[in-house]
């Protein structure tokens, strides 16, 4: 294209400038490099992290119920010793193979799915996923419908049927609301790690690693890219966040 | 002469004073019945300073935890400045053991003023009404 000296400078001047006035409306609000740690108290989750869970069932030992404990313990969820109906946020199952008999014990909670069916059929949007992919029920805005319970794949979800009391100050559960995993929200949000996280590494079996999904300098995320590892009923494409090796 | 009370008529004399006394009367228990409830007398809490002025907080707070709530909730801010562990914390009192009582309990801090206005509150089905622990409550 030719023009004068004059207007050729214009065009130069006018696409540096353009480029100048892209990358400062680029830097505030997007880092390219975003820097993954605890956040703080007056931060709200960012969607920049994803909470996530490697069970190696391979470490995960056959009659132990550590993480079951530390779960029960942390949110104070001791039942009226009616299995059917008590609150269950995370249970053991074992399995056996129908042919081979190769038995296989391994963590069951809620698995924080990408794109959850319990959000997709909660009439009220109490059942919520976080910007940091923890899928959490709002109770106060929970009305006890149970559509979110017939949904999960994985029976994650209880319901709390009786009156409750003695309840722990950041577990509030209360009668006619759903309830499940909340990946320990409350301790994440510290900087802490779940409560079966830290139990299992305590009971040396190590079978449970926390962490951010997408920090790829971090161990979740360095153990999934050295592992081979499933989804469950990886068919439904959930994407979930809890992940499986030696399934 | 009589002397003049307001809300008080006093009649000398007459079959009419009975009848006249008797609408006094009732019209006294009418107008006098707002001062007849006593004020709820709300435990002492620690430290000087509510969060908020206190004319604030007797007409808003529910304004504040409900904002602090969904800001938790939803978005995971949990500044602890409007939070209702935080009102607790505060306006917990304890027993001559040092045991905590409830703030739901007859008299106490969220009861006390809460059965005086006639407001059912449905906090606490869910929400502890205790602090976590001594430990964590300094005088």
């Amino acid at each position: 294209m030719s023009g004068s000296p004059k207007a050729r400078a214009r065009r130069e001047f006018l696409g540096r400038a353009s480029i100048g006035a892209a990358l400062l409306a680029l830097t505030p609000g997007v880092r390219l490099v975003e820097l993954v740690a605890a956040k703080s108290d007056d931060q709200p989750a960012s969607a920049s992290q994803r909470w996530g869970l490697l069970v190696d069932v391979s470490r995960c030992a056959s009659g132990c119920d550590a993480c079951v404990s530390a779960c029960v313990e942390e949110h104070g969820l001791a039942g009226n010793d009616r299995p059917e109906s008590d609150a269950q946020w995370i249970r053991k199952v074992d399995l056996v193979g129908q042919q081979s008999g190769h038995e296989l014990s391994l963590p069951l909670m809620c698995q924080h799915c990408e794109n959850p069916p319990c959000v997709d059929v909660c009439p009220t949007g109490a059942s919520f996923r976080r910007a940091d992919g923890i899928v959490l029920v709002d109770k106060h805005i929970c009305i006890g419908c149970r559509y979110c319970m017939m949904a999960c794949p994985f029976h994650a979800r209880s319901f709390i049927h009786e009156d409750l009391s003695g309840q722990k100050v950041h577990a509030p559960r209360g009668k006619g609301t759903v309830e499940s995993c909340t990946l320990c929200v409350h301790r994440v949000d510290e900087g802490r790690t779940p409560a079966c996280v830290e139990a299992c590494s305590t009971a040396g079996h190590e079978a449970l690693v926390f962490g951010d999904l997408n920090d790829q300098g971090g161990r979740l995320a360095k153990t999934l890219a050295q592992k081979e590892s499933d989804e469950l009923r990886a068919d439904l494409k959930l994407n979930t966040a809890v992940r499986y090796s030696g399934v | 002469m009589a002397e003049v009370y307001p809300g008080v008529l006093t009649v000398h004399g007459g079959p009419a004073r009975w009848v006249l006394a008797l609408l006094a009367g009732m019209l006294l228990a009418l107008s006098g019945a707002q001062a007849d409830v006593a004020r709820p007398q709300i435990p002492p809490a620690r430290g000087e300073q509510c969060v908020e002025p206190v004319e604030i907080m007797r007409r808003d707070h529910f304004e504040f935890l409900r904002h602090q709530r969904n800001q938790a909730m939803h978005l995971g801010v949990r500044v602890l400045r409007h939070s209702l562990a935080g009102c607790i914390d505060c306006h917990a009192s304890r027993d001559a053991q040092g045991q905590f009582l409830p703030v739901t309990a007859q008299g106490q801090f969220c009861q006390g003023c809460h059965a005086y206005t006639a407001v059912k509150i449905d906090c606490f089905s869910c929400h502890a009404s205790v602090p976590e622990s001594v430990a964590s409550h300094a005088p």
